[in-house]
């Protein structure tokens, strides 16, 4: 719960007393943010004593007369001009002219209350501050925040990319240190290492330029009917070789066209993804069951296969950007971290999602909605 | 006595396949017996069967402190077993660890820290380094 610091600054003790206690067991309530707001007042006699409150501790409300002995309430704004604060000053003033409106708002002034003014009145005015000020502050929250995740992903990126280049020149100075003599045959398995760890690196690249095509947002999809029958039958022809590699029988199980508007590429993306998963998390010899099907307005695809499954705990994890399930199992297998965070944002962009049910040891079932 | 048994033996432990080639491949060169052991199950079956002069153990494995719980389980088990931790936490997490300080030296129980990706002469240094003193206390 946020609590919002109001000065109220007035030379009548009766008009501090008042604001004080209408705002003592105030809330507001702000809309999508969580919990209510509630203010805690502190007073200023003249517009002095304020200046140096503010100074000390600066308010988030000031509400600020603007006929005081001494300094004015204008003189005061005018002192606090060249500060950078997200204050809002509210004036009060007993003669609510457009010229002392304009003055103070020239000056930096948020609103105006008239006096005399109804408790209500001054809930109003309030409410209306609060609302500006929580909503600026959350505002600021949410850009640190993407700023954070943004710089997290190039760190954790920049890790990716460094560790298939550490590998591969590892494997390079001892093919120039002829480390292992003269028979070249030795060193065959250092360039095959070598080729798989570019290959991942590829890999990478390419998940990193489906990502940002992704993210760069609507302007860039080509929205057509796409027949999601044939798009899995053209995945699967692509992912024939790898499946023969390690003897995984891939099957589509469908009952003729499924139409869905889509961008043609994405539906790749999707399928590609979810194919070359399920046949590298498998075990030799098992299965891949595509099927397609209608579920009420959405279409579904259901990719299951025979592999080693996951754990809850490895299921939690699974769609976050760069996350690998690493284990005894897994450890041969390569892979950007990326497809399943890509996978899901796709499905999201379509008003779908993705889940997963997995069993270790027997297999997994992603199922995309779209 | 014989070449073999003046061999020291070297427990390398790391999920990185390519990093275990390498170093075993480095290690061997330089006249070293090599065990090798993916993760801490592997590694722990091996120090069941035999005791190696040295562990040479990544941090980073099946999960980010794998090494840490490894180092420490190796100085329960036979405190006289040197421990050196590889890893790229640093460059993974952005913490710094070093074991230039007591405090440091207190709570990570290894002789050595080297942050990865490291080079072959580097590691070696510390090998040579931490046979010529005394293990660490516990």
């Amino acid at each position: 719960m946020d609590t919002l610091r109001v000065l109220v600054t007035d030379d009548e003790l009766g008009m501090r007393l008042g604001v004080t206690r209408t705002l003592r067991d105030f809330s507001v309530c702000v809309p999508d943010v969580s919990g209510n707001v509630t203010f805690s007042v502190d007073q200023a006699e003249s517009g002095e004593e304020a200046l140096e409150k503010i100074d000390r501790n600066p308010p988030d409300i000031l509400l600020l007369d603007h006929k005081m002995p001494g300094i004015s309430g204008l003189d005061v704004l005018d002192r606090l001009a060249d500060r950078e604060t997200d204050m809002l000053t509210i004036m009060i003033t007993a003669y609510a002219s457009i010229e002392t409106a304009v003055a103070a708002t020239k000056r930096g002034a948020y609103d105006f209350l008239a006096k005399p003014f109804t408790p209500d009145e001054l809930k109003s005015t309030i409410r209306k501050a609060a609302a500006r000020l929580i909503l600026a502050k959350q505002a600021r929250r949410l850009a640190e925040e993407k700023r954070r995740v943004r710089f997290e992903f190039i760190r954790v990126l920049g890790h990716e990319l460094k560790a298939p280049l550490n590998a591969v020149a590892g494997y390079l100075d001892i093919l120039h240190n002829h480390q292992l003599g003269d028979n070249l045959a030795v060193y065959d398995e250092l360039i095959t290492r070598s080729l798989t760890r570019m290959d991942g690196m590829r890999k990478l690249i390419a998940d990193l330029l489906d990502l940002t095509q992704i993210e760069s947002g609507e302007k860039n999809r080509e929205l057509a009917q796409v027949d999601l029958a044939m798009a899995a039958a053209s995945a699967i022809e692509a992912v024939a070789a790898q499946a023969a590699e390690r003897t995984v029988t891939v099957e589509l199980h469908s009952i003729g066209p499924l139409m869905i508007s889509a961008d043609a590429r994405e539906i790749e993306i999707i399928f590609n993804n979810l194919l070359t998963n399920a046949i590298k998390y498998n075990r030799d010899g098992g299965r891949v069951d595509v099927a397609l099907q209608q579920a009420g307005t959405k279409a579904e695809i259901t990719v299951t296969d025979t592999g080693i499954g996951m754990s809850e705990e490895e299921l939690k994890q699974l769609f976050g950007e760069f996350v690998r399930i690493r284990n005894d199992k897994t450890r041969h297998i390569l892979g950007s971290g990326l497809g399943l965070s890509i996978v899901k944002k796709l499905a999201l962009l379509y008003g779908g999602d993705v889940n997963v049910e997995s069993h270790p040891d027997a297999g997994s079932t992603f199922t995309v909605t779209l | 006595m014989t070449e073999i048994e003046t061999k020291r033996t070297v427990l390398l432990v790391d999920d990185d396949e390519d990093f275990l080639f390498q170093h075993r491949l480095h290690l061997e060169t330089a006249g070293f017996n090599v065990l090798v052991a993916h993760g801490t199950k592997e590694a722990e079956a091996i120090l069941a069967q035999q005791r190696p002069d040295l562990a040479v153990i990544d941090v980073m494995m099946e999960n980010p402190d794998a090494g840490f719980t490894l180092c420490h389980r190796i100085r329960k088990q036979d405190a006289s077993i040197p421990v050196i931790l590889v890893t790229s936490v640093n460059s993974e997490t952005g913490l710094d660890f070093t074991l230039s300080t007591d405090e440091q030296r207190s709570w990570i129980k290894a002789d050595a820290f080297l942050a990865k990706p490291i080079r072959f002469e580097q590691l070696m240094r510390e090998i040579d380094r931490v046979f010529s003193r005394p293990a660490v206390k516990v």
